[in-house]
Formats: C-alpha cells, structure tokens, sequence
C-alpha cells in the first residue's frame, strides 16, 4: 500500500513536472537510432556524411536510391530496406529541421 | 497495463493531492522526476544522455560508474594486434555533465531495492529513483572454468572481454611471446557478447605475428559448432593475409584451465598447453542484475518489454544491453546497447511525463570487424518492433554483410568508433 501511494504520487508529480512538454516524438527516436554513425541529431564527427540541415528532397532522394540499388553503397543499400518510404521520409525531415 | 495504471494513478493522486499528501512523495521525486542509471557502458551512458536530452533536460538523471573513463570494446581488438593504444579507446565521462547536466557518481551499485526504490553505493550513500535503468554488461560465469576462480588467475589467462587493464595485458603478454610461441583462444556457447569479436581478435593477433613473429601461431578453440558472425569473410581473410597461421577448431569447449602451465583442459579433446591463453569463459548478465533477481532466462539474462526495456520481474526496473534476453537475431553488441539506450530512454521520459511510450522501436545495427589493419568487413541488421510477438524481429529483406573486405569501410569503422563515442558520451 505504502509502495503503490508512493508510485501514485511519483507519477502525480512527474506528470506536473513535465506536463507542459510533448510527447517524446516516434521519428525522433527513429532518428536517433542514425546518430551511431551520423552523429547526435545529424551533427556527425569527421568522416562520416553530416545529416543536420540538409534539404530534405535530397536526403530523402538518396535514401530512396540506397533502397532501390541505384546508389552503390557499402551499408546504406541493407538499411535503407528495413524501412518504408514513408518513414524514411519523416527521418529526412526530421533531420532537414536540424540546426548545421 | 502501465498505461492504465498511470491514469488511474492520476485520479488517484489529484484526489491525494487535495488531502494535501502529496508532499511526502517529495523525497521521492523531488522537484524533477529521478532517473538512475547503473552503470556508463554503451548503453547506460547512451540512455543518461538521451533521457535528458528527450525530457528537455527536465527529468534529473544521475549515472553510477565506477570506472574514470569508458574504453571501448569495440576496437579494442586492434589495441591487441599493436595497432591502436589504449588511449585511442578510451573516453572521457565529463562531457556528459557539462553539456548534458548528468550528475556523474564514480562509485559501484551494492544492492538494488525495488520497493523502496534505492540504490545503495559501495561508498555507503543511497540514492532515490522514480525509474532505474540498470546496464551493468555482462559478467563471467568461472564456475564452468574452475581454474579461473583462484586469485589472481585471470591476470594469467586473460579474457580481454571487457576493455579496459585485461585489453593491455593481453597485449603484454602477446608482445612478451617468443617467436615460434601460439597463441590460444577459447570462444564460450553462444550467446556471448560480440558475436563476431573473437573470429577479428584471431585476424588482430594474426597480423602482429605476421609482422613480429612469423613462426608463431594463433589456433582457436571455439565451443560452438561453427564461426558465429561473418563466416564466410573471415575465412577468406584468414585464407589471403594469415595462411597457415590460424588453426580453428570448432566443437572444442573448454571446461577447465591450468592457470600454472597454461594448459587448455576440453570436454572432448586433448588438453591443450600454450603460450598465450586467453580464454573467454561463458556470460551471463552483470552482477548487480543477477543479484537483483532480474536474470529470469536461464538465472542468465534479463528479460524485458521490448516497447521500454522494463523488466519483466520488477516494477520501474529497465535493463539494457548485454545483459538482456536478447530478440530473435539481435546481437549483443555496443552498437545496439546505444540504441536500446535511447528507446528506453524515450520510454522512461514518457512514463514520467504520464504520456504513452513511442508505440514502433525500430534500429538498426551495425557491427565492423578488422581482418586487417587497414581492412574491414561489415554485418548489418534492421530491427523492428512486432506488436503482435511483443519482440523486435529483423525487417525481412534488410541487412546483409560485406561482399568483400576493404579499405573504405575500415575509414567507416573508425568514422563510426567516433561518431558512437560521441553520441554515447559527448
């Protein structure tokens, strides 16, 4: 009893704490998961191709290249495949609103 | 399920509000939402920075490490071969307070109270949370390889499977062979973490002798029934850069070591006498998880909600990395310790904030091993989250391997080691 009133409470507060922010966005976790080799939100370390603040058409194009096998690629042709259009166009946007 | 508790709990708790009771939970939460991670390897360091970072730095998160810096495991094979130094894989902590504001605690975690919802430090404090993300790795099972248990016998045979003074030793002891001399490896039952890491140490190790000490001869005794990761490109590599020079033997597992002779002793086969002994006995999840009673597989590895990485034996409790019961065809790795770092972390934040957790994880991984110094070979995978199995399962048509070893990838390895390191830490 006392375990599931703290809980409450915990969840009370956190929701108060945090209430004004939205929702942790899902294509901005999908996002994150090209921050292992494109660098935090796009912004990569030397060596690998930056992501933040490129036009979207682009990036989006270039993924859908990798995808059909127009583009030769070393890894992005076996990625870009597990996932829809659709979301590869989100994460294109997604990356195109980032700061350079 | 935590969903409909957290909205009856909203009713609930304005109703404690108006009796004025909520501002005993004030030890508990505090101003912001608590958030503790356990331990700063790939995916707890990912998962403190991504908390703050998904929260808007609202949620309070603290990290709990005992060691001052993080070195990576992957590329740490390449310190073995003489190829890179220490130095080169280690990373600093401290970027993740000064950019990210994670309050860093250099200590290790004693015990775990999932009803009061604390952990105590080994240097006596204790800390409260609302949500613990416990990534504590993976931690040798040396009851299966009795030999290991006595002190000091792991300074002997290293494992090297955890970066860090055992990755220097090896090398020591590498460098120390007398030409002519072999060097032994033994691979535990899969799952192990890396899948592929051993098959590149035998190319690393092979590629110090080629150079160094051209008599000397690697030979592999891997418990499983074949090579594990990448099989058909190491073979040509072995075969084009390491002819003669690596001897791999499947079907060999190790059940005891002669610390004092360096004698390899198999469940089948003759006992084996080397140089060089690095034996990697078998894993199971870090200490502290098993100890917790969150390794429900097999008293193993720690089973969890694919959705938020929540335990399934405790309440409040996430496990990340190694150290879980991993889905169909997901492999224990850093690059995926990350990413389990930040679906978690989007679900935490979400919990916190009273709002549904991201409905669709979906990453990928990628795994680089050196066959050469110069050259690499790849596996990649796409990992997406089945609603209906409750598990993430490989996207049908992604991934694949390397057709060849090369030059190209081996810059992209070391482009990934920099941009991983300072997306996990910087």
């Amino acid at each position: 009893m006392v375990r599931s009133t703290k809980w409450l409470a915990a969840a009370v507060l956190a929701a108060t704490a945090a209430g004004a922010h939205a929702q942790v966005n899902q294509i901005k976790v999908w996002a994150a998961a090209c921050a292992n080799c494109h660098g935090t939100d796009g912004r990569a370390q030397p060596g690998m191709e930056a992501l933040a603040g490129k036009d979207k058409d682009e990036l989006l194009q270039k993924l859908l290249d990798f995808k059909s096998g127009r583009k030769p690629a070393t890894i992005m042709h076996q990625l870009s495949k597990g996932y829809t259009d659709e979301q590869l166009a989100q994460i294109a946007g997604y990356f195109a609103a980032q700061k350079k | 399920m935590q969903r409909r508790h957290l909205i009856q709990g909203l009713g609930a708790g304005s109703a404690l509000a108006g009796l004025g009771l909520l501002s005993g939970c004030a030890t508990i939460g505090g101003n912001a939402p608590k958030v503790v991670v356990v331990g700063g390897g790939y995916g707890g360091a990912t998962a403190a920075k991504y908390v703050r970072l998904f929260s808007d730095y609202q949620i309070d998160v603290t990290l709990i490490e005992p060691n001052e810096a993080f070195i990576s495991c992957p590329i740490s094979n390449l310190v073995v071969g003489g190829h890179k130094t220490m130095a080169d894989i280690t990373t600093p902590y401290d970027n993740l307070n000064k950019r990210h504001g994670v309050k860093l605690v250099r200590d290790m975690v004693t015990s775990i109270d999932p009803d009061k919802r604390t952990v105590k430090l080994a240097g006596g404090a204790e800390l409260p949370y609302d949500r613990l993300i416990v990534s504590p790795g993976i931690d040798f099972m040396l009851d299966t390889i009795p030999g290991l248990k006595a002190a000091g016998a792991l300074e002997k045979v290293p494992h090297a499977w955890k970066a860090g003074p055992q990755t220097a030793l090896l090398r020591r002891q590498l460098e120390a062979l007398p030409d002519g001399g072999t060097y032994a490896m033994s691979i535990p039952l899969a799952p192990y973490r890396c899948p592929p890491g051993p098959y590149e140490r035998a190319c690393m190790v092979a590629s110090y002798f080629k150079k160094a000490k051209p008599k000397s001869k690697v030979v592999i005794f891997d418990a499983n029934d074949d090579i594990q990761s990448k099989k058909g490109l190491f073979l040509k590599a072995w075969d084009e850069h390491y002819k003669g020079m690596i001897d791999y033997r499947p079907k060999h597992k190790v059940v005891d070591v002669d610390v004092a002779t360096n004698t390899l002793k198999f469940e089948f086969n003759d006992d084996f006498k080397a140089g060089v002994a690095n034996v990697i006995p078998n894993m199971r999840a870090g200490e502290i998880a098993v100890k917790t009673g969150l390794a429900t597989a097999n008293a193993r590895w720690c089973e969890v909600d694919f959705l938020t990485f929540e335990s399934k034996a405790a309440k409040n409790i996430h496990v990340l990395g190694d150290a879980i019961q991993i889905a169909p065809a997901m492999p224990k790795s850093g690059h995926m310790a990350n990413q389990h770092g930040k679906t978690c972390a989007a679900a935490v934040v979400s919990l916190l904030q009273g709002k549904e957790p991201p409905q669709l994880p979906l990453y990928a991984n990628t795994c680089y091993s050196f066959v050469t110094a110069e050259d690499v070979v790849h596996v990649a995978s796409v990992h997406r989250y089945d609603a209906e199995k409750k598990t993430m399962l490989a996207v049908p048509g992604s991934g694949g391997v390397s057709s060849a070893a090369s030059e190209l990838e081996g810059r992209y390895a070391m482009a990934w080691a920099r941009n991983i390191w300072a997306d996990t830490l910087a």
